[in-house]
């Protein structure tokens, strides 16, 4: 049956391995695709996905052993010009493109590589640029800057360099990391038509409710094996996450009764133009409120207004009962408001400085011994979060940025939990975090809950909020739009509210 | 106990001791003059001008910043002490004369630091532009206040502060000693310390954990600016006379003293004790080369062939270090 699909497949890699260093990133993997499908390679970090797109496009070698046929025709070991000329294309996530160039320019570069120099024919680049864009259904001006568009724009002269290049298949890596959901949506919109055009595309993603919607078949990797091959129809996302994992999850609905407890924070017609307007909520102690909604309602917003980064234009914030005004987040954090911002690479934590440093930042004041921090009493501090949430590091003097997303939201969580917080606003808190350690932080959350903390939990994943929330409300163009109860409420229900 | 001393010092400090005790035995064997009292002394006397300046350097570098203004900081401080001399009688005024002035410079240079790091902090706009405008702005002031000439006729006391010792050892190398260990309590255990290296690495994120950044960026400019107006007193007391452009010289060897300590130059990373051992090597490397009859230029060129050489020691350390991690 193997035989019978890769006739005709645009990619066909069979037995595939790849070894660094002692270590197989890859062990016997198939990986087949069709002309003009739509197929996503799912598998959690260091599952082999990005090693994949590699070996196929020429950057790495594979093991001896493996057969690789790109366009029918067998390919020993792909280099990366072989690949291209034979209608592989790449969109890596961070895009390669040139941000000091034009659209055209930008678009038409790879006409200009060999080693023989060449004219640049500027006219002919801008008419290539054109013709693409015009087939992509793209208005563009192509003698913009590059820098000057949005990531998403950007993301769409990637694909139309690709396509410049007589792409059969592009790999997308994580296309949709930075995007918004209309954003997002525009994408997919793309790929359909690509698709339509014969041209296959492969999905790598980390969301799996959009990997599901736009592809046909999912290739699952796990530990550099091999899991399957399956229809994406009739494919759930929890079924999915289990292949990705090979565990199950418990997807019981926790929701509590909390309405007994003490309110912590009350927003009456809280707005900012152009943010939010007229949110009216509560949370009591020891409550998960879940805030769900797609990119741009203006949750992440509402979060920076709690924790005293943006002023609200109208309405009252009341904390513990007593209304509030901060004027920067250092007065929130005093009063008890913490933060988990949803960007951990750039706000929510300093990657390259130690694991140490980047946990006492917010609770320097406590270390002081005579006005100066006590190295003693710093790596108690340390010690004692590192054991409490489990984190696992080397030691914590190595830089944040060597940790995995699972670990490194737990060192975001120490470092707020440090501050004794009685509201702890979670934005996003799961990006860029493995689908298996995702259990792992809600289990930490729903635990400080039972400790009675607060917990504000802002989420794109209608699924994480529903299974973790106590109650959960909709979220869409910058107002509550709905109010659900996880215990009287089907997911599919709120999934239809959220996504439709 | 390597391993330990390793871990306490880092790299950085023990490499550059290597490096220290392998110039110091080329030139012991190249002049017998070298391992003398007096050769050491001229590096005591020496050290201290281009050491108070870099550490003024460093505190902007390590917070991602950098100040052009600190020779020009450092002269109109010194500036403002001769003015107060002057008023007071010249070379008859007192020593409560010349701490008035002193306390006067020390504000003027801290004033100076202050509105870059306001303006920095406020606008956003990058510290190079904003310290090339203050230095330009300073030297401009100076060299009409001077009109361009120098300015001397101090009392005795002055040069006696820039030539005198206290034990054997001479005051401006007490001075900058003192400093020194002031920069390493503040870097390596004070909050505005931390802070710095905090900035230097990611000011967006260290705002979102609740610093003040702007409240962390004026006050580090601030304590750079004061830096420099004792580097203008210390010249002012060496040279017995101000000129504004005194020093001039100094003002990229600062930088190069900072990336030699392994000072990371985007900010965030850099230890007081490697600095100081980098500039030590600087100027026994000037004054072993002084010794051998070379003149003073080419020391100049030999300071810069031996940042390159660092770099690309540095360079291969790290690589064989990486290899070396990879196979185990």
């Amino acid at each position: 049956m193997a035989e019978q699909a890769a006739r005709g497949a645009v990619l066909a890699m069979r037995g595939v391995s790849k070894t660094f260093g002692g270590v197989k990133a890859l062990n016997d993997v198939s990986f087949t695709v069709r002309p003009g499908e739509v197929h996503c390679l799912a598998g959690e970090n260091g599952s082999g996905k990005s090693t994949v797109i590699k070996i196929a496009t020429g950057v790495y070698t594979a093991d001896p052993g493996a057969d690789i046929e790109i366009a029918g025709q067998s390919v020993a070991a792909p280099t990366p010009g072989l690949a291209r000329r034979l209608g592989i294309a790449v969109i890596w996530q961070d895009l390669a493109l040139f941000p000091e160039m034009t659209v055209a320019e930008n678009i038409g570069f790879e006409a200009l590589l060999g080693a023989r120099p060449k004219p640049v024919a500027r006219k002919r680049m801008r008419e290539t640029a054109a013709r693409v864009l015009a087939r992509l259904g793209v208005a563009l001006d192509p003698d913009a800057p590059l820098r000057s568009l949005p990531i998403a724009k950007r993301q769409i002269v990637a694909i139309a360099r690709a396509l410049v290049g007589e792409a059969r298949l592009i790999f997308m890596d994580e296309p949709t990391a930075s995007l918004t959901q209309a954003e997002t949506d525009h994408l997919l919109e793309i790929v359909r038509s690509l698709s339509a055009s014969g041209v296959a595309v492969v999905f790598v993603s980390h969301r799996l409710a959009e990997v599901l919607e736009v592809s046909s078949a999912v290739t699952v990797l796990r530990d550099g094996r091999l899991v399957g091959v399956f229809p994406t129809e009739g494919m759930t996302q929890s079924k999915l996450t289990e292949l990705m994992t090979g565990q199950t999850f418990d997807s019981a609905v926790a929701a509590r009764d909390r309405s007994a407890a003490p309110p912590v924070l009350e927003l009456k017609g809280l707005t900012r133009e152009g943010e939010y307007a007229d949110i009216e909520l509560t949370i009591r102690k020891g409550e998960i409120l879940g805030i769900t909604g797609l990119i741009g309602a203006g949750r992440t917003e509402l979060g920076h207004t709690l924790f005293g980064m943006t002023r609200p234009d109208r309405g009252e914030i009341r904390l513990d009962g007593k209304p509030v005004r901060f004027r920067s987040n250092g007065q929130a954090i005093r009063a008890g408001v913490s933060y988990v911002s949803e960007d951990r690479l750039s706000l929510g934590l300093i990657q390259p400085q130690s694991i140490a440093d980047n946990l006492s930042l917010t609770v320097l004041d406590r270390l002081l011994t005579a006005g100066l921090i006590s190295p003693a009493r710093k790596s108690s501090l340390v010690d004692h979060w590192i054991r409490e949430l489990a984190v696992k590091i080397g030691t914590p003097a190595d830089a944040v940025a060597t940790l995995s997303g699972g670990n490194q939201q737990r060192i975001v969580l120490a470092k707020w939990l440090a501050t004794e917080p009685r509201l702890l606003v979670l934005d996003a808190p799961t990006v860029g975090v493995d689908v298996g350690a995702r259990a792992g932080i809600f289990a930490i959350i729903r635990r400080l809950a039972e400790q009675g903390l607060a917990i504000l939990l802002i989420s794109d994943e209608a699924p994480e909020v529903y299974f973790n929330a106590d109650r959960v409300l909709h979220m869409a163009g910058g107002r509550i739009i709905g109010h659900y109860d996880p215990r009287a409420t089907s997911l599919a229900e709120l999934e239809q509210a959220v996504y439709a | 106990m390597m391993e330990e001393l390793k871990a306490r010092l880092g790299p950085e400090v023990l490499g550059l001791t290597v490096f220290l005790l392998a110039v110091m035995l080329v030139f012991s064997f190249l002049s017998d003059r070298f391992l003398t009292a007096a050769n050491f002394g001229s590096v005591a006397v020496q050290l201290p001008e281009l050491g108070i300046l870099t550490l003024a350097m460093l505190l902007p570098i390590l917070s991602g910043g950098l100040n052009l203004a600190i020779i020009s900081t450092a002269n109109i401080s010194a500036l403002t002490v001769a003015w107060v001399l002057q008023v007071n009688g010249g070379p008859e005024a007192g020593m409560g004369a010349f701490l008035l002035g002193a306390a006067l410079a020390l504000a003027v240079g801290g004033a100076a630091g202050f509105l870059m790091g306001a303006v920095t902090a406020i606008s956003g706009a990058h510290p190079i532009l904003v310290s090339l405008a203050m230095m330009i702005f300073l030297r401009g002031l100076g060299e009409y206040l001077t009109r361009g000439g120098d300015i001397s006729g101090f009392p005795d006391f002055v040069a006696a502060i820039g030539h005198g010792s206290l034990f054997g050892i001479p005051a401006p190398l007490i001075v900058f000693l003192a400093c020194v260990a002031v920069w390493q309590i503040l870097l390596g255990r004070t909050r505005l310390g931390f802070f710095t290296y905090m900035v230097g690495s990611n000011i967006e994120a260290t705002r979102y954990s609740g610093v003040d950044t702007k409240r962390a960026l004026m006050l580090i400019y601030t304590l750079s600016g004061v830096m420099c107006a004792i580097a203008g007193i210390v010249m002012m007391a060496r040279f017995n006379s101000v000129r504004v452009g005194h020093g001039e010289a100094y003002l990229l060897i600062t930088v190069l003293a900072c990336f030699l300590g392994g000072v990371d130059p985007f900010g965030g990373f850099g230890r007081v004790a490697s600095v100081l051992l980098a500039l030590v090597i600087l100027q026994i490397l000037s004054s072993g080369l002084n010794l051998l009859g070379a003149n003073q230029h080419l020391s100049t060129a030999v300071w810069g062939l031996f940042l390159i050489a660092v770099m690309v020691l540095r360079f291969g350390w790290k690589r064989w270090f990486e290899r070396k991690r990879g196979k185990t």
